[in-house]
């Protein structure tokens, strides 16, 4: 009864070894996508794997590597949370940034001082995150407008609000360079030299997002909101009839996606460039609805596409040493994203066919239990 | 029905169309053969012209690309004064009423070319005198020398309208007899099948106390019409009260306002004196109201979800599930096993995933889950629906002895037997409206029958 689409958004469980081979066939898959892709363009892909493996592999890039990664993994969680009762909030992009940039004109004015400053940036960056994807939520349950729409349009709007609000209220031109001011020192996110043999540091954001990805896990799964959502996503119907507001859960949903939305910048803001420039990066948004595709919700399986998607992008450069287009590395994401959709699929009408196969097997013994009707 | 347009393929026999057999794959086989369905709901869009409709997916070319409207409409022309359809071509589908739909949706199966026309319950949505309109229409048609195969719930109307009627239970056919020689209560009798199993004579436990009180409810649809009407009952606890009637008579509606999921006028709605009426559907629930959907698949079950979350589900406030604002596992699970074990559960676990199980253990699943938690009120709707023989004994037994306990259930069902053999006192629905009271002590199945079909007599 579960439809493509639920599969592909991870609503249905996998069980064991079967969530892990997916994944791993899916990535195997993409590497010998890539691998044709390269013979046909005359290079040698053992050379270019080998490349990216060693670079990858050295101190410094995992620091780097963990770094992009705590940003992706947020926007996925963000992602993801949506995704979890058949929201597809979009508009994380724009979300992320509207609430980057007035967090970061805040914490430049320094009206707080030290931890206080960091508190306060942190908080306001979740209320703008919420309150601007809370208006696709309004809009979906009072005048029926389909949150992907509402949601791109209003991406659209949070960047030029954002450049106005930089241009005319909160920025300073640095060099060339127009961004908001640069918070204060003492408010600064330390970071922490957890991979040794590179000064490089992990930044402390990395602390929150393991806490974040915990917290998903245990609301979805250990609260009574949690399963209203869940139980939402599966079927609508259903939860309709087992007095769960749907309305209500939308708005909800819709706030706690953009509430954690609201902190992909603050890794960036806190813990490297301090400030809201041309240079902040974008597009973290999209990013996190491939890596919560990939990762199919799951907390620990978005950490690893997280990882792997940061390992790609920071490691594409080295690609340009051999002379090879960074770009590889574009399609080799795109080809482990379709590739894990699809093997999502075989794996789960295998798991089906086996679980009703095991069923009328235990349930044979006192009579003919008829098991066709599971699969009407 | 489905078979015959190419929708679903026979296991076997064979099909014959003028005296030749033919197989079909798809419904363009069955066109092909010379037979067209009017759907129940029809299929056209409302944007477009009756022309646009009719010629969708078979448009006339003209010159490899260009449609030839010119030749469509006259085609149209031709067919609507042929059967004396009275279509206008270039009117907007979204001006029509459903009258007018109807013989759209007629005229696209004749532009077709069907010699054969499947009519799927065509007078379910038309009132009376588009009713008579649409029999005139079809004599027209049959005059022409087309035939017509009309399927139908409604006795009076297949005695008025058909040349010959087939009647079909549980997917055999069971007679097939001439409207001349046969009365609408011998037809019901058909319908239903007189062999009813003696109604068990028992100890009525109905007792005073009220448990649902409902006045005056009136569900209408989006455009104003009411499919519920002015629906008044009082059920007692110990007390089954039946609803019997053809489906689609307004008793999912009913239903889904008494919990509170769809919007209604009502004068009074109490449980055990309270007034709901405002009330949420949770609030109802947690209240006392126990609820065993009609489409347990859509309404009653997360089918991707282990057995022990269904179990949860409609129960999501209360003990054993949650503690507070936590899911309570180890209680779920815990009460889960209780219902696998009391209401004989054939599953190999509670972890499996409630698609596994046959439709009976699913049903026995909700039916336990619903008995649960103390419900002052049941809302059983075709509680035995899709249920093999053993379990629909033991969903009948389970519903008996809560009644003993004192529970108020109100039962909605198709099937008469169910209805008579458990219910302590009878109502009829029909077009919204309850029409009768009916003892379920002295009413026959064909009866019951020709009531629910508003065949006449009524008891």
């Amino acid at each position: 009864m579960s439809g493509f689409l639920d599969r592909m958004l991870g609503r249905v469980r996998l069980g064991g070894w079967l969530a892990v081979a997916a994944p791993v066939i899916a990535v195997v898959f993409a590497v010998l996508i890539t691998s044709v892709v390269l013979l046909a363009a005359g290079k040698d892909p053992v050379e270019a794997f080998t490349t990216l493996a060693d670079y990858g592999t050295q101190p410094r890039s995992m620091a780097m590597i963990l770094n992009t990664g705590v940003m992706y993994y947020i926007s996925a969680l963000a992602v993801a949370v949506g995704f979890r009762m058949n929201l597809f909030n979009i508009g994380v992009d724009g979300q992320y940034r509207l609430a980057a940039v007035i967090a970061a004109g805040l914490g430049g004015a320094a009206v707080a001082p030290g931890v206080l400053n960091i508190i306060l940036v942190i908080v306001v960056a979740v209320v703008v995150g919420a309150l601007w994807a809370a208006i696709a939520g309004l809009l979906r349950v009072y005048r029926g407008v389909s949150e992907v729409i509402s949601t791109i349009m209003l991406n659209a709007i949070a960047t030029g609000l954002g450049s106005w609000l930089v241009s005319e209220h909160l920025g300073v031109l640095t060099g060339n360079d127009l961004g908001t001011r640069p918070i204060p020192d003492d408010a600064h996110m330390p970071g922490i030299p957890l991979i040794p043999g590179t000064p490089v540091l992990v930044n402390g954001f990395v602390v929150v997002a393991v806490l974040l990805g915990i917290a998903y896990w245990v609301v979805l799964n250990r609260t009574r909101f949690g399963f209203e959502l869940r139980a939402t996503g599966k079927s609508e119907t259903a939860a309709v009839a087992s007095g769960v507001s749907v309305k209500k859960m939308i708005v909800v949903t819709m706030i706690l996606s953009g509430a954690v939305a609201g902190l992909i910048g603050m890794p960036e803001l806190l813990g490297a460039s301090y400030k809201y420039s041309n240079n902040f990066p974008a597009g973290l948004g999209f990013t996190g609805i491939a890596i919560a595709l990939l990762g199919r919700n799951n907390p620990v399986g978005m950490a690893v596409g997280a990882l792997l998607w940061s390992f790609l992008d920071n490691s594409s450069n080295q690609l340009q040493l051999l002379d090879i287009s960074k770009e590889i590395v574009q399609i080799m994401q795109g080809v482990v994203v379709l590739s894990v959709i699809i093997a999502y699929e075989l794996v789960h009408r295998y798991r089906i066919v086996a679980e009703q196969r095991r069923v009328s097997r235990e349930l044979a013994a006192p009579q003919e239990a008829p098991k066709a009707e599971a699969t009407a | 029905m489905k078979i015959l347009y190419g929708m679903q393929r026979p296991d076997e026999g064979e099909i014959r169309v003028d005296g030749s057999p033919v197989g079909f794959h798809t419904p363009a086989d069955a066109i092909a053969a010379g037979i067209g369905m009017v759907h129940q709901h029809f299929m056209l869009a409302d944007n477009l012209t009756v022309l646009e409709n009719v010629v969708l997916g078979s448009e006339p070319r003209r010159g490899g690309v260009a449609l030839d409207f010119a030749a469509a409409r006259k085609k149209i022309k031709e067919i609507s004064d042929a059967y004396g359809l009275g279509v206008r071509p270039d009117v907007p589908v979204e001006e029509l009423g459903v009258g007018d739909r109807q013989r759209v949706e007629i005229l696209k199966v004749l532009y077709r070319g069907a010699r054969i026309l499947i009519l799927d319950e065509p007078t379910a949505v038309l009132v009376p005198h588009e009713v008579e309109e649409l029999f005139d229409n079809l004599r027209g048609l049959v005059r022409e020398g087309l035939t017509i195969l009309f399927i139908s719930h409604k006795l009076d109307e297949v005695l008025r309208v058909a040349d010959e009627i087939t009647v079909i239970r549980r997917g055999t056919t069971v007679a097939t007899v001439n409207p001349k020689d046969v009365t609408s209560r011998k037809l019901a009798e058909l319908m239903v099948g007189s062999e009813l199993p003696s109604p068990e004579t028992r100890e009525s436990t109905v007792t005073d106390v009220v448990a649902l009180s409902v006045r005056d409810l009136t569900v209408r649809t989006g455009d104003g019409r009411p499919v519920v009407e002015n629906v008044s009952f009082d059920i007692r606890k110990g007390e089954v009260l039946g609803i019997a009637g053809v489906e689609g008579n307004g008793q999912a509606e009913l239903v889904e306002a008494i919990m509170g999921m769809r919007p209604c006028e009502v004068g009074t709605l109490t449980l055990g004196g309270v007034d709901i009426s405002q009330w949420s559907t949770l609030k109802r629930r947690a209240g006392g109201i126990g609820y065993i959907p009609e489409d347990r698949h859509r309404h009653g079950l997360l089918l991707e979800s282990p057995l022990w979350e269904n179990r949860i589900l409609g129960h999501q406030t209360r003990r054993p599930n949650v503690k507070g604002p936590w899911i309570d596992r180890a209680g779920a699970r815990a009460d889960t096993r209780r219902i696998v074990e009391q209401y004989d559960v054939r599953t190999p676990g509670i972890d499996v995933d409630a698609a596994t199980l046959s439709g009976g253990n699913q049903q026995k699943l909700i039916v336990g889950r619903e008995m649960s938690g103390d419900p002052v009120l049941l809302i059983a709707s075709h509680p035995t629906r899709g249920v093999d023989i053993g379990a629909q004994a033991a969903i009948w037994d389970h519903l008996r002895t809560a009644r003993a306990a004192g529970l108020a259930v109100l039962l909605i069902s198709a099937d008469l037997d169910e209805l008579i053999g458990l219910s302590d006192t009878l109502k009829v629905i029909l077009r919204g409206r309850i029409v009768a009271d009916v003892d379920p002590a002295n009413v026959t199945p064909e009866q019951l029958g020709s009531a629910m079909t508003g065949a006449g007599e009524g008891v």
